[in-house]
C-alpha cells in the first residue's frame, strides 16, 4: 500500500518534470501541417528534422552559440582571475582599510544588474561600447559573491604555507595563482560552472546591451523566432529551444555532483 | 600577515575595485542623480528635482507595480518552498529512480529562463496547447491562461514555480542530510509517528534551510523579467508588468531615463528592505536560536 502511494508519486512528479521536456522534443520532430490537424497529438508520424534544418537556415546557430559560450567562459574565467588576488589580499594581508574594502565588495552583493542596467547603457552608449562584447563582459568581472567565497576558502590555508612560499623566493603573484589557486580547485571550479551556466542562459543583459547580430547570443536568438514571420510555428519554436537547451542539459548531466555543490555552497 | 611590500594589497584589490566602481557603485549613484532629471539620451537632460517621483506616485504605477511584484513573488516563494520540501521529504530515499527524478526536477533550474518560458508558451497556448486540449477532453472550459489579465501574472507565477522549485528541493536535501538518523530513532522509539517526528525532528532542523530558500527567492522573484519579456511583455492590460520590467519599458519603449531611474530607485530600497528581513530570518532561524 505505501510503496504503491510513493510509486504513484514518483510517477505523477516524473510527469510534470520530464513531461514537459518531452513535449518539447516531440513537437521539434514534427511537421506544421500535422501539429494543425492534431496540436496535442504525442506520437509524430514519422521523425522529421525539418524544423532543425529550419532554424539551422533562420538564424545563424554556431555563431550564436559561439558567442555565447565565449562571453559565458570569458566572464567565468575574469571572475576567477580577479577573485584570487583580491580574496587572498582580504583574507590574508594586513593593510589600512581591509574591513572597508571587504564590506564595499560585501555590500556589492545588494546592487543586482536589474538596478545598474540603465545608466550602465546610457554610459556605455556614448563611448561606443553598446554592442559589444566587452559590454557583455566586462560589468561581470567581478562576483561578489565569488570574491567572498575565495576569501572564505583562503582563511583556512596556514600562514606558514604560505610564508615557506615566499622563502623559497616565490613572488606573491606566483603565490596565489600557482600555489593557492590548486588548493582551491573545487571552490573555483563550482564558482566557474555557476557562472558558466548563469551568463550562458542570460537573457536580461544581452537583450539591453545588444541589438547586433555580431555579438548577440543564443537565448536572445531563440526567443526571437517565436516573434518572427507569419504566426507561430511551434515545432521550429522547440527545435530552437531543444538547440539552446541541450548543451546545458548535458553539462549538468555530466557534472551533476558539482553542480549541486555550487548551489548548495551559497547557504549561509 | 604582512604583505610583501606595502602596495601589495591595494594592488591585489585595485582590478576588484575598478570593476566594482565602474559598474557597480558608480551606475548606482547615476540612477539616484538620474532620478531628478528628464532626459530621453537624446536630447540633454533637463532637471525636474522630484517631479520623477511625484509622477510615479500620482500616476499610481509605484503602487501597482509593487502590488504586482509582490503577488507573483508571494506565490512563487511560498508555493515552491512548500513544493520543494515535500519533494525533498518524499524524493530523499536511495535508488537510480529516484536520484533520477531528482534529477529532472532540478534541471528546470539548469534550463535558460527563455528556454522554460517558451516551452510553456506551448503548452498553455489558448487554441492549440497541450493543457487547453486536456481540458476540453475532459469537459472543462480552460482557460486563456496568458491573455486574461485576471489569470496572466500567476500563470507566471505558477511557471516560475515549475522552474525554481527544484532550487529550494536541493536546499532542503542537504539540510536532512545534515540530521543526524539518531535523532530520528530516538524519537521513533520514544513512540513518535512519521508526523510528529517531522514536526519536532526534521523540521526544526530544517528552519534554517527554509529561512534561507524563502528570502533568497523572494529577493530573486522581486528580480523577475524574462518570464514576463518573453511570454507576456508585461499585458494583457500591464497586468503582468512587474518591476523590472516596469523600468525596462520606460527606458526602452518610451525612452524615459529619468522616470526609469525614480523606479529604479524605489526598487532598491525594496530590495534592501528584503535584504533587511533576509538577514534577520537568518538570525532568529540559526538552530540555537531563540523562537522569535
Amino acid at each position: 500500500m505505501k510503496l504503491r502511494f510513493s510509486g504513484i508519486l514518483l510517477g505523477v512528479v516524473a510527469l510534470l518534470w520530464v513531461g514537459p521536456y518531452a513535449w518539447m522534443v516531440l513537437t521539434s520532430l514534427r511537421t506544421l501541417p500535422e501539429i494543425v490537424a492534431a496540436p496535442a497529438w504525442p506520437i509524430p508520424k514519422s521523425i522529421q528534422f525539418d524544423a532543425y534544418r529550419e532554424v539551422l537556415t533562420a538564424i545563424p546557430v554556431g555563431r550564436y552559440f559561439l558567442n555565447t559560450t565565449a562571453m559565458a567562459v570569458a566572464i567565468a574565467l575574469l571572475q576567477i582571475l580577479l577573485a584570487l588576488p583580491a580574496g587572498y589580499a582580504l583574507a590574508k594581508l594586513h593593510f589600512v582599510g581591509k574591513k572597508v574594502a571587504f564590506a564595499l565588495v560585501l555590500a556589492c552583493l545588494l546592487i543586482p544588474a536589474q538596478v545598474t542596467f540603465v545608466p550602465v547603457f546610457s554610459m556605455l552608449g556614448p563611448i561606443g561600447l553598446v554592442n559589444t562584447f566587452a559590454a557583455l563582459v566586462l560589468p561581470f568581472g567581478v562576483s561578489a559573491l565569488g570574491t567572498f567565497l575565495v576569501r572564505q576558502a583562503l582563511l583556512s590555508v596556514p600562514d606558514e604555507m604560505i610564508e615557506a612560499a615566499r622563502l623559497d623566493g616565490a613572488s606573491e603573484l606566483r603565490i596565489v595563482y600557482g600555489l593557492l589557486a590548486p588548493m582551491l580547485r573545487p571552490t573555483l571550479a563550482s564558482l566557474f560552472l555557476f557562472s558558466f551556466v548563469f551568463h550562458y542562459n542570460d537573457y536580461f543583459w544581452p537583450l539591453v546591451m545588444t541589438t547586433d547580430d555580431d555579438v548577440r547570443t543564443l537565448p536572445l536568438a531563440v526567443a526571437l523566432l517565436r516573434e518572427q514571420g507569419t504566426g507561430v510555428r511551434w515545432h521550429i519554436v522547440m527545435a530552437g529551444n531543444v538547440i539552446l537547451s541541450l548543451p546545458v542539459l548535458a553539462l549538468f548531466a555530466a557534472v551533476q555532483k558539482q553542480i549541486l555543490r555550487a548551489v548548495t555552497a551559497r547557504v549561509g | 600577515m604582512k604583505p610583501k611590500r606595502p602596495l601589495d594589497p591595494y594592488l591585489f584589490l585595485a582590478p576588484t575595485a575598478l570593476v566594482l566602481g565602474l559598474f557597480f557603485f558608480w551606475p548606482l549613484a547615476l540612477v539616484f542623480k538620474n532620478s531628478l532629471y528628464r532626459w530621453d539620451m537624446l536630447t540633454p537632460p533637463e532637471w525636474v528635482g522630484a517631479a520623477n517621483y511625484g509622477q510615479i506616485l500620482a500616476s499610481g504605477e509605484l503602487w501597482g507595480t509593487i502590488g504586482r511584484t509582490l503577488s507573483y513573488s508571494v506565490v512563487v516563494v511560498v508555493l515552491s518552498l512548500g513544493l520543494g520540501l515535500g519533494l525533498a521529504l518524499a524524493l530523499d530515499r536511495p535508488g537510480k529512480l529516484y536520484a533520477f527524478v531528482r534529477g529532472a526536477v532540478f534541471s528546470a533550474y539548469v534550463v535558460s529562463w527563455v528556454a522554460v518560458a517558451l516551452l510553456w508558451m506551448w503548452i498553455l497556448d489558448a487554441d492549440g496547447g497541450l493543457l487547453s486540449t486536456l481540458c476540453r477532453a475532459v469537459g472543462i472550459t480552460p482557460k486563456n491562461w496568458l491573455g486574461d489579465p485576471a489569470v496572466a501574472l500567476y500563470t507566471l507565477a505558477a511557471v516560475s514555480v515549475w522552474k525554481i522549485t527544484g532550487y529550494s528541493m536541493v536546499i532542503f536535501l542537504a539540510g536532512l542530510q545534515d540530521i543526524p538518523r539518531s535523532l530520528h530513532e530516538a524519537a521513533a522509539l520514544d513512540g513518535a509517528g512519521p508526523f510528529s517526528r517531522f514536526l519536532h525532528v526534521t523540521w526544526p532542523m530544517l528552519r534554517p534551510s527554509a529561512s534561507f530558500v524563502g528570502t533568497t527567492s523572494l529577493i530573486l522573484s522581486f528580480q523577475a523579467f524574462d518570464v514576463v519579456r518573453v511570454m507576456t511583455q508585461g499585458g494583457p492590460v500591464k497586468s503582468t508588468t512587474v518591476f523590472v520590467y516596469a523600468i525596462y519599458e520606460h527606458v526602452f519603449v518610451n525612452l524615459r531615463v529619468g522616470r526609469a531611474s525614480a523606479m529604479t530607485v524605489a526598487f532598491f530600497v525594496l530590495l534592501l528592505g528584503l535584504t533587511a528581513l533576509q538577514l534577520l530570518s537568518w538570525r532568529l532561524g540559526k538552530p540555537g536560536a531563540r523562537r522569535a
